[in-house]
This record gives C-alpha cells, sequence and structure tokens, in this order.
C-alpha cells in the first residue's frame, strides 16, 4: 500500500499539470479529509452497533451454530486455520456478505481481523489467513447485487435482475482466481 | 425485489436479538460491552481512511482516470471489451461513491439494457472497493506488511472486467 499511495499522490500530481486541473485538485485534497471523518461518523454508528450484537450472538452459541454451517466452506478456504473463535468471526462475516449485507459485514470482519492477529507471530505482518480474508472481502461475494439491480431499474431496465446469473458467475470465477493467486503467491511474500 | 432484500436486515438483527433472550442472556447488557469495543476499532481505522480517501480525491479530480482509460486502450480492444467502461473498472477497486456516480451516468448515457450497461452492471455486481477493504482491515489492526494482498486481489478484480463482457454475451445474448 505504500508505493501505491505514493504512486497516486504523485500521478494526480502531475496529471493536473498536463490538464491544467490544479484548483480542483487543490480543493479535493480539502474536501477529501473531511469527506473521509464523515465516512467514519457514519461508520462508527454501524460499527459499534454490529459489534453489540455479535457480542449477544457469541454469548448466545449463535455464532457456533452458523460456523459449524460453514464448515465445509471454511475447511477449503482456510486449511490450516484452528482458533475456534477466528473461525467463528469468519463465518459471520462470510454469512453477511452473502446475504448482501456490506455493513454488517465489514464490523464482523474487523473482529476477524483482529482474532486472526492474536495468532500471528509477527503483528505488523499479514498472515497467509488474512490475507486470503481480506481478498474475500474485497471481491464481492453477495448472492443478489441488489443495488445494481435497483439503479438498472431506476434508469428504466426491461429486466433489471438479468444480469443476476452473469454477475454470480462472474463473482465466483474473480473470487475463486483471487484465492488461488494468495495460495500461489503465499511462498512469493514470505512473512 | 426490494421487498423480499427489506426484509433480510431487521429479521437479522431480530433473530439475534431473540436467540440471546431465549438463552437467557441479559441482551441489553452484552450489547452495550460489545458496542463499546467497536470505538476503538472505529479509530483504529480513521488515519488510514483520511489518507486512503484523500488520495482517491485527488486521482479523481486530476483528469488521471481518463489518462490510465488511454493507456489500456488498445488492451481493451483487443480483448473486446467496450472502451466506455474502463474508467469504471479503474475507479471500482479505489472508490465506492465514485463508482456508483460513474454507473449512473454510464446507465444513462448508454441505458442499462444495452451492451455497455449490461457490461458494467456485472462489474459493478461483481467487484468491490479493493483498496478501501484492504485499508480498512489491516488499519484497523495496524498491519504493515500486507504480503500478496493486493497482486491476489487485482487478479481477481482484472478477472472480473475481462470476464463481464463475456459473460454479456453468454448469458444473456
Amino acid at each position: 500500500m505504500n508505493y501505491v499511495w505514493v504512486i497516486i499522490i504523485f500521478f494526480s500530481f502531475f496529471c493536473a499539470i498536463a490538464t491544467n486541473n490544479m484548483s480542483s485538485l487543490s480543493s479535493a485534497v480539502i474536501s477529501g479529509g473531511t469527506e473521509a471523518i464523515t465516512l467514519v461518523l457514519k461508520l462508527s454508528g454501524i460499527i459499534c452497533f454490529w459489534n453489540g450484537l455479535m457480542a449477544i450472538a457469541e454469548k448466545s452459541g449463535l455464532t457456533q451454530v452458523i460456523s459449524k454451517l460453514l464448515k465445509p466452506v471454511m475447511k477449503l478456504l482456510f486449511p490450516k486455520l484452528k482458533d475456534e473463535k477466528a473461525k467463528n468471526a469468519i463465518s459471520m462475516n462470510l454469512t453477511a456478505n452473502l446475504l448482501g449485507l456490506g455493513n454488517a459485514a465489514t464490523p464482523l470482519g474487523l473482529e476477524a481481523m483482529k482474532r486472526l492477529q492474536e495468532n500471528a507471530l509477527k503483528k505488523d505482518t499479514a498472515t497467509d489467513e488474512m490475507v486470503r480474508f481480506v481478498v474475500l472481502n474485497s471481491a464481492a461475494l453477495h448472492l443478489v447485487p441488489t443495488t445494481v439491480a435497483l439503479l438498472r431499474q431506476e434508469f428504466g431496465s426491461q429486466n433489471p435482475m438479468e444480469i443476476l446469473l452473469p454477475s454470480i458467475v462472474t463473482s465466483l470465477f474473480s473470487v475463486s482466481i483471487g484465492v488461488f493467486m494468495t495460495f500461489i503467491l503465499r511462498k512469493a511474500f514470505k512473512i | 425485489m426490494s421487498n423480499f432484500t427489506d426484509y433480510i436486515l431487521p429479521f437479522i438483527v431480530a433473530m439475534i436479538v431473540g436467540f440471546g433472550a431465549i438463552k437467557g442472556l441479559n441482551v441489553f447488557d452484552v450489547f452495550l460491552d460489545g458496542a463499546k469495543s467497536g470505538f476503538k476499532t472505529v479509530l483504529g481505522i480513521t488515519p488510514a481512511l483520511i489518507g486512503l480517501i484523500v488520495a482517491v480525491n485527488m486521482l479523481k479530480s486530476s483528469g488521471g482516470l481518463d489518462v490510465i482509460s488511454n493507456i489500456f486502450e488498445p488492451v481493451c480492444s483487443f480483448l473486446k471489451i467496450p472502451k466506455e467502461i474502463t474508467p469504471l473498472a479503474i475507479l471500482s477497486p479505489i472508490s465506492g461513491s465514485g463508482t456508483i456516480s460513474m454507473f449512473e451516468t454510464i446507465l444513462k448515457e448508454y441505458g442499462p439494457d444495452s451492451f455497455v450497461g449490461r457490461c458494467a452492471s456485472i462489474i459493478m455486481g461483481s467487484t468491490e472497493t479493493t483498496f478501501y477493504a484492504i485499508t480498512l482491515y489491516y488499519g484497523s489492526c495496524n498491519i504493515k506488511n500486507t504480503r500478496h494482498t493486493l497482486p491476489s486481489a487485482i487478479c481477481a478484480d482484472l478477472v472480473s472486467f475481462v470476464f463481464s463482457s463475456f459473460a454479456v454475451k453468454l448469458f444473456i445474448l
């Protein structure tokens, strides 16, 4: 991410020179900070709420039930993960993702990351499991692309849901490739 | 359609709370304890988000997107991907809100049932904001070395982009 950040900033700077866009670039720098804080404020309510609900689900044993249901998938995706608590948190996040509850999936996922980090030997370096988990979350896992369908309907599509099957197939394909890459590149990026 | 999906969230909230109550938990007390710990997470992600969003805003306003799209044009025409969706594919891993407004522009300009509109819909339905997810997840627990996360995630995004027009031909046309 270090390089990406530097590249984006420098690239933007030179593009703005080339296209004579410096004034909008400079206002983007100022508005970006404000935008980020607005986003954090929006997120903080959701994160706290779902952390609370997650605590209930955990104490009541609900997470273990869901975790059991997802066991075959978990074995395939995280063959080396032993920690039950981490597995439970990941299962909850994947379930929320599949149901299309992006807002709930994020706090649950952050919780899972915390658990995964407890098992890490080096605290500032991502483990194989973390990488795979983040890649899963950076690809779309939801079964029904609700937002897209709604927007299509709004713009007068004859059949807003016709993209359902191709979207699912494309997601499955891209998620599989992403996960596959995490297994392949694991050795090339040593801890 | 919106009817059914509207049920999911409230149902899950009710189910979690109900299940806890049946098991005899002091649900509200447990909730408060959990919610309190959420603030720590929020503080953890704030700096990373500020850094990312400022950079993304800079990229959007500098006209840099068009420059990148032009670089990719020969590759796209070779793979028979409509060039109108390239900016969307480039923006989708870095900015969630930016992608949605660009998607709306595409739908307005070409129509949702056009080839371009369908390709764009599939890209939207099969990708997430990769950089945002990476920043958020690693930022929350202060991880500096993300190892092979970015290359793997970018591969997944590229697959969505390249496969989208193919999927339209395969399943819809």
